[in-house]
């Protein structure tokens, strides 16, 4: 698509106050978009270092450098803060940056409404963090929370880590309701449904995921709540309640909350490959119905968490079956980027290079959920290692891949400046190495039995966690020559065309680099 | 908010709020979703009825007999025997002894579990110590009685039914509204 775009640059318009003001009164999809992402990365680093603790730890069998139970509040926070704190928060900055602009929109529908999902994010990690440093410690019951070690066993912190939640939740219901409405009432003229950027209709799906599962999260966590203080017995059995149904409701919420941390990742991947192979995306539509299948599949597969819970065989065999269902749609999209990219003139730079790493580390991170999903098989892997490795490679070398890659694809966009490319270039094949270093390995102690969350190990498995610990240590010191690369291409560097990449197309392409406070006033027209 | 985004803001904040109920009508739909297809093991909580139906001599079943208190409950808990054969269709007693070796009054709650699953749904309890709350002063024992027949119904493949209590101590959240349950055993 194309369009006629009409000279934006009206300077005078961008009257907005200074200092700190702009940013905490801002209701400018840019910088809303800018603030997520900056929230994203410090949480990612704060995550990162509760993994290095994690890391640490395991390097030697025995008892290092922690607590048993520090230990546990390092897994659990480590991962609420990276799915909530930082890979989500980080779709939702791009969706906020990029989603007006690809759709030809001066702004998100609902800009105020915008300023807030944004600005009580950083008081629900607060509250979050702080808990940690309460006496007995913060949440040390896992990120799932399962009844009863959330509601019996738990310390006090509990609460906050509840209201925290809720927090997160409402910030992110209300950015999905604004997602939507902003693709539903703001496209330019003759944008139709079909015309859109793939990344604008994974976002779609993705918020409506959020919208239908995130309020799910809050009921299952103010049941937690009201279990451990108010007397209720949802999850206690002794109350008439049952501890297996908080598994249930935390799954349903929990498996279409897998896919909101993946959608917009193939959105990414979609933008990116093509411009790089120079070539238009192969298989659009079928692009489109795939999202949608995967979405609509998972609400039907929670239970595969599940299977040692003591399943009857039929509903074991219906969740072994619609998870792998899940691999059609999937093998659709990795087949038509591998067909996009067939007899293209291609190029490889930095986010290029990332987008590659997606699709083929996200497929084996796909493969090894295709093994857990076999209900037998997953008798063996249940809560070993191997299942670390398993959401690792479909969440770090998927989804933060994928957030790597559109940084890169996108900075020249919204700083004016290329980045480093060699610095970038570094960034990636560090970052390769270390990652797989870190997580390949996993699924081997994971086979022959080491259990995750657990602070000690036996001792064959001391030279395999040793690596592990290395690869780890390693891919998080090629996180800071990302921040190296962000510093450097925020502050200067060569001057960046609007189109950019030679190969990109979309309406983002066409205004000019850095994009102008205020774009598209006027609606552009889509030919 | 610019008029043409209402309506669908509303929609949108209407579903969220239906679904954070859906998460709450989770938890009875659950229960009736166990109740109807026996899955969990789940057994009715409610007495059936006594006339059973015509007993079938030809087929024997055996049924296993678990009890234990929970770690924090302090009561001695078990079956007056381990195993029991019967014929679908006869209704049977089984007594369970409990003792409260402790110097308080602690009221317990049976929690019954049938396995394999799906046979729970011919399990049937025409009276069970489980159904109340269980009353019992320190240094005192107790029987507690449970009346029970199998269905004649029950599939072919099922020829052991293992139940499984575990007792709980619910003094706490107890209210003394459970009248049925005072004079148990003594």
């Amino acid at each position: 698509m194309s369009a006629v775009v009409t000279d934006h640059e009206h300077e005078h318009h961008d009257h907005k106050p200074s200092g700190i003001k702009r940013w905490l009164y801002t209701t400018n999809h840019k910088d809303i978009g800018t603030m997520y992402l900056v929230f994203a990365l410090i949480m990612f680093f704060i995550g990162g270092a509760m993994a290095m603790v994690i890391r640490a730890e395991l390097f030697q069998p025995g008892m290092q450098f922690v607590e048993p139970n520090f230990f546990n509040q390092m897994t659990t926070v480590h991962g609420l803060i990276m799915v909530f704190g930082a890979v989500m928060p980080a779709f939702t900055g791009l969706a906020n940056w990029m989603i007006p602009m690809m759709i030809g929109a001066p702004d998100m529908a609902l800009p105020r409404m915008n300023n807030w999902s944004f600005w009580i994010l950083p008081f629900a990690f607060l509250i979050l963090l702080m808990s940690l440093f309460m006496p007995g410690g913060g949440p040390s019951f896992g990120w799932t929370f399962y009844a009863p070690l959330s509601t019996t066993y738990s310390g006090d912190s509990t609460a906050l880590f509840v209201f925290s939640v809720h927090i997160m939740g409402i910030s992110s219901i209300m950015g999905a309701i604004n997602v939507i409405v902003t693709i539903f009432n703001l496209r330019a003229p003759g944008m139709t449904w079909m015309k859109m950027p793939l990344f604008v209709w994974t976002w779609l799906i993705t918020a409506f995921l959020l919208i239908m599962v995130m309020p799910v999260l809050a009921g299952v966590v103010t049941m937690v709540l009201t279990d451990k203080y108010f007397g209720t017995s949802f999850f206690d059995a002794a109350g008439g309640g049952d501890p297996v149904l908080f598994q249930h409701i935390f799954w349903f919420f929990g498996h279409p909350e897998v896919y909101i941390m993946i959608l917009p990742a193939f959105g990414i991947v979609s933008s990116i490959v093509p411009t790089f192979a120079r070539k238009p995306l192969f298989g659009y539509a079928s692009m489109v119905y795939a999202t949608s299948s995967i979405a609509l599949l998972s609400f039907l597969v929670w239970a595969h968490h599940m299977f040692t819970t003591g399943m009857p065989v039929a509903g074991a065999l219906f969740f072994m079956y619609c998870t792998m269902l899940i691999a059609v749609p999937t093998g659709v999209k990795v087949f038509n980027w591998v067909a996009t990219m067939w007899r293209g003139a291609m190029t490889f730079e930095v986010p290029m290079m990332f987008a590659l790493a997606f699709i083929v580390l996200f497929t084996i991170g796909g493969f090894s959920g295709l093994m857990l999903a076999i209900t037998p098989a997953d008798f063996q892997y249940h809560d070993t290692y191997f299942v670390v490795a398993h959401f690792h490679y479909v969440l770090v070398t998927g989804a933060v891949f994928s957030i790597i890659a559109a940084a890169y694809y996108w900075l020249p966009k919204w700083t004016g400046h290329m980045y480093d490319e060699k610095l970038g270039q570094w960034h990636f094949w560090c970052s390769l190495i270390s990652v797989n270093m870190l997580f390949f390995p996993m699924h081997f102690v994971g086979l022959a039995g080491m259990p995750r969350r657990i602070p000690d190990y036996a001792l064959q498995f001391a030279d395999f966690n040793a690596f592990i610990s290395i690869g780890g240590f390693l891919f998080g010191a090629s996180q800071l020559i990302f921040v190296a690369v962000l510093v450097k291409c925020a502050r200067g560097g060569e001057k960046a065309t609007a189109q950019v990449w030679e190969g990109a197309e979309g309406l983002e392409w066409e205004v000019p680099s850095p994009a102008p406070y205020h774009t598209f006033e006027t609606p552009p027209v889509i030919k | 908010m610019a008029l043409k985004h209402k309506p669908l803001t509303f929609k949108l904040a209407v579903t969220a709020l239906a679904m954070f109920g859906f998460g709450f009508a989770l938890v009875p739909l659950y229960d009736v979703f166990c109740d109807l297809t026996g899955l969990n093991g789940k057994t009715a909580a409610t007495a059936a009825s006594a006339d059973a139906a015509m007993i079938d001599t030809s087929r024997e079943v055996v049924i296993e007999f678990i009890a234990r208190p929970n770690k924090q409950m302090p009561w001695v808990f078990k079956p007056e025997v381990r195993r029991m054969t019967v014929h679908p269709g006869e209704i049977h007693i089984m007594n369970y002894l409990a003792e409260n070796p402790t110097g308080r009054m602690i009221v317990g709650q049976a929690v019954p579990s049938v396995s394999p699953g799906q046979a729970a749904l011919y399990f049937h309890k025409i009276e069970c110590f489980c159904f109340t709350q269980q009353q019992l002063a320190g240094g005192k024992n107790m029987l507690m009685p449970l009346q029970f027949y199998v269905d004649p119904a029950l599939p072919s493949q099922f020829s052991t039914i293992t139940l499984s209590y575990t007792l709980y101590d619910v003094t706490s959240a107890w209210t003394g509204d459970t009248a049925a349950s005072s004079q148990l055993g003594e």
